[in-house]
């Protein structure tokens, strides 16, 4: 082949390359895994959940960018004065999806709401065995135990009985799991034989509608025009699913993607610098510490968790570790929640004092004591044994030994909550930005059992009260103002060290409009534009 | 030759089950199980573990559980994946078209490249040529892939916007999957804009998985060019007032090949080895995306299954090879 016949044939593919496909207003947003399937009831992970958010709507919704709770399949609701019976009063306008498998004859109704809670909780539903079983989600939140009837009114009233009084219920409702499926579409696949297409091809009443999904590749929706809310700005939602973090990001430089999710902390500068991008933040729904075993010599005197608290330098922790993506924590909840208590003062970084409160509690040499530190990142805690070494050293300078312990996550997990350790870092990501999310799991009297999630074993009666008595009291307001009560009462007890609340960031090209950050952790697009 | 043939395929069996038992071992000696990894700060209560894990059958001890494996290996099933309860041979076969575009894109690049640049390192054997050549298949053999791949992304298509990042098709495009070769399934998507785009998705992948074997083919094509040109007859060739180009080609080339060839058969494994990073740095959706993915969540199955067929396809290639050998050349029959 001479020069000139190359020259043409490049010619031609460059041309080729640049023959730019005509689209419809979409969005490309590099998400960071495929989803297990298309159903978050059975699920646990947020990318599965993030992947379902398009399609599926939930009794009640938070608010777009809050943890407020919004209406969402239920118009309306009313609780009794007990916080007992909850009535829904249903939409009569949101209808469903279709697809090759199913076309809808009726709108959502009250038989929808029963079949999804049937579904997880009764163990005869034909669906309940369905692609694994398994509604992880559902025991967790107490459902098993919490519902006691749930029942149908009429054709747009449900009515949901529950065996104690528990306010943050209607907080459960609007999480992953209480998505509702429909009920015709179930009928139809069973019918046919192929039952488990409920989870593959799903079928719900949200904003927009899955068009195809490829494993490991991508998820393609459209907007759903039978959606009941306002109908959403892009034409269509495509998830690029991208599992490296620089690979997202050198997308999104690109332009083949505008939104990328989780940009590693290291990279956070040059995004910060770039004049074609725009980065949003926000306090992330977590916690990370290190908790103290009160059931263990030394740490079942308050004296030594305080000084503790005030041996570790937690800014150096920040600056160190997080990298501008934390706040440093001094409440168990994140100031973003209501029922935060902004009065608590922390703990001061003051090795002396630390060192004379050690002296009176009888250990003015200090002593040895165990340090675990988790393998994995977590998303309140980006490398938990480089802050184990800060951790060591500065509690070295108070004459405390500390020896640094570690296991593989699911041993460390188990041996942690079994309660083998002395001190331990872990964390906690919420659920549903309702304080008592935090508070019951991490520090209640339930939880600090062997095996439990509590791993300061902490339990304290004074505390309990407060938090329990908040559980069951209709009036947020009256509600917060226990929960502050109970962070003062934690913070004069100690049981932990409290790191930070990561800060999560969220680079997106400079045209994307209308994107708001959930503080819950979604990643949702339902208002979302392009300019 | 049937003898031959019989031989080779009878020591497929004890090398099947040495790959079945490995996998399995190494996968149960890392730590965790598909059941703990999935769940978060919450954890799992005992009762529940012990029911999930009976469910999967990981209650059992580890031969028990090995002996059920491999039966359900020779009846012809797979499994199916803990995490998306489909059968493992269905998720290969979906994916597996994707590692073979680009490994037969890798291998035709190292083959197009590296063969008559060994050939002119041969021939021009200790020019400026030739030892800059080698330098840099001696780089190229040794490059790690991972670094390898970031890089190129950020000069070609970061900085110089000139190749996508990821992925085997603009977003922009919906392409049925039909053969799962993209490039084919594109070519009859009627929309000429696809085969472009997948064309130009193809280029920084081929080069970086085909980097190692491009480098090695380099070398083996350069040191048997040099063996063979430094024989008789080709003095004799050159002595009869051949041409140059016809002396290399015709009759040096030739010679020299079958060496080459073997190597060539060789880098199927070293392939599937590097698309295993290759794919995690573009997001190519094919088998060793997926295999990571399966270790990071303790897909059992999928992890068994997944090497299993790989396993095979390696030593498939391999007979295949040693079988085509002893065709040629006849002395290996024996």
């Amino acid at each position: 082949m001479n020069h000139r016949a190359i020259a043409a044939v490049a010619a031609a593919f460059l041309a080729l390359l640049a023959a730019a496909p005509a689209s419809a207003k979409t969005l490309v947003y590099c998400s960071e895994g495929s989803p297990e399937n298309f159903n978050p009831m059975i699920n646990l992970t947020n990318t599965t959940f993030d992947a379902n958010l398009p399609i599926y709507n939930r009794l009640v919704e938070f608010k777009l960018g809050s943890t407020e709770l919004a209406p969402g399949l239920a118009e309306s609701w009313d609780v009794s004065a007990d916080a007992k019976v909850f009535t829904f009063h249903l939409r009569k306008n949101a209808k469903w999806q279709s697809n090759k498998y199913f076309k809808p004859t009726r709108g959502f109704n009250a038989d929808d709401v029963l079949f999804s809670f049937d579904r997880q909780r009764n163990e005869s539903n034909p669906y309940h065995k369905v692609s694994g079983g398994g509604y992880d989600y559902f025991g967790d939140m107490g459902m098993n135990d919490l519902l006691d009837k749930i029942e149908k009114v009429d054709d747009y009233t449900v009515r949901i009985t529950l065996r104690r009084p528990n306010t943050p219920f209607l907080a459960d409702l609007a999480m992953d799991f209480a998505s509702i499926q429909s009920k015709e579409y179930a009928d139809t696949l069973l019918k046919a034989g192929k039952p488990e297409l409920i989870d593959q091809e799903p079928i719900g009443t949200g904003p927009f509608q899955l068009v195809a999904y490829q494993k490991d590749t991508t998820i393609r929706y459209k907007r759903f025009d039978g959606y009941w809310g306002p109908p959403a700005k892009l034409d269509a939602l495509v998830f690029a699913i991208t599992k490296d973090p620089a690979v997202r990001l050198a997308k999104l430089r690109a332009g083949e993607c505008q939104v990328a999710v989780y940009p590693s902390p290291a990279d956070l500068p040059g995004i910060k610098a770039d004049p074609k991008l725009q980065m949003m933040s926000q306090a992330g729904l977590n916690i990370g510490y290190l908790a103290m075993n009160v059931k263990k010599k030394p740490f079942d005197d308050v004296r030594v968790r305080r000084a503790i608290n005030m041996a570790i330098d937690k800014k150096a922790i920040l600056d160190a570790v997080y990298q501008g993506a934390g706040q440093p924590a001094k409440n168990l909840i994140p100031p973003t929640l209501w029922g935060y208590n902004e009065k608590v003062e922390d703990f001061p970084y003051d090795p002396a004092e630390a060192k004379n409160l050690l002296a009176t509690a009888g250990y003015p040499n200090g002593f040895e004591t165990d340090l675990w530190a988790m393998p994995v990142q977590r998303p309140y805690n980006p490398d938990a044994r480089r802050i184990a070494e800060l951790m060591q050293a500065d509690l070295a300078k108070i004459g405390i030994k500390a020896k640094i312990v570690s296991y593989e996550w699911g041993e460390y997990r188990k041996r942690i909550q079994a309660g083998e350790h002395q001190m331990a870092e872990f964390g906690w990501t919420g659920d549903n930005g309702d304080p008592d999310n935090f508070f019951i799991p991490i520090a209640g009297c339930d939880a600090a059992r062997p095996g439990g999630g509590n791993i300061a074993k902490w339990c304290n009666q004074e505390f309990e009260a407060l938090v329990q008595k908040a559980a069951t009291l209709p009036n947020q307001a009256d509600r917060a103002k226990l929960y502050e009560q109970a962070q003062v009462v934690m913070h004069r007890e100690a049981p932990f060290f409290l790191i930070a609340h990561s800060i999560v960031y969220m680079p997106m090209t400079k045209n994307v409009v209308g994107y708001k950050m959930s503080p819950l952790g979604r990643h949702q697009f339902d208002d979302v534009d392009l300019k | 030759m049937l003898r031959f043939l019989l031989r080779r395929v009878v020591l497929v069996v004890p090398t099947f089950i040495g790959v079945t038992l490995l996998s399995f071992l190494l996968i149960h000696l890392v730590p965790g199980d598909p059941i703990e990894v999935r769940f978060g700060e919450r954890g799992v209560s005992p009762q529940r573990l012990a029911e999930l894990r009976h469910e999967a059958g990981l209650d059992r001890p580890l031969w028990q559980q090995f002996l059920a494996y491999e039966g359900q290996v020779a009846t012809g099933h797979l499994g199916t994946s803990v995490v998306t309860h489909e059968p493992v041979w269905s998720e290969f076969v979906t994916l597996f078209p994707a590692t073979v575009e680009l490994s037969v894109c890798a291998i035709l690049f190292a083959i197009l490249v590296g063969l008559p640049f060994g050939v002119i390192a041969a021939v021009r054997r200790g020019s400026v040529f030739d030892y800059g050549l080698m330098g840099l298949s001696v780089t190229g053999a040794s490059m790690p892939i991972f670094w390898w791949g970031l890089m190129m992304i950020l000069v070609f298509s970061v900085a110089l916007g000139w190749t996508p990042v990821s992925g085997r098709i603009s977003d922009a495009y919906y392409v049925a999957p039909w053969t799962g070769f993209m490039l084919i399934d594109a070519w009859f998507s009627d929309d000429r804009g696809a085969v472009a785009s997948a064309l130009s998705h193809l280029i920084l992948p081929t080069i970086v998985l085909g980097t190692i074997p491009l480098a090695t083919v380099a070398r083996m094509t350069r040191s048997a060019m040099l063996e063979v040109l430094g024989e008789d007859y080709i003095r004799t060739a050159r002595a009869k007032g051949l041409g140059t180009l016809r002396v290399v080609v015709v009759h040096a080339l030739r010679n020299a090949l079958i060496p080459v060839v073997t190597v060539i058969g060789l880098q199927v494994g070293t392939l599937l080895g590097g698309a295993i990073l290759t794919e995690t740095i573009f997001s190519w959706p094919g088998i060793g995306h997926w295999l990571i993915e399966s270790i990071q969540r303790r897909d059992y199955p999928v992890l068994q299954g997944g090497t299993l067929l790989v396993a095979s396809l390696v030593m498939l290639v391999n007979l295949g090879v040693d079988l085509a050998y002893g065709f040629l050349n006849p002395r290996i029959r024996r």
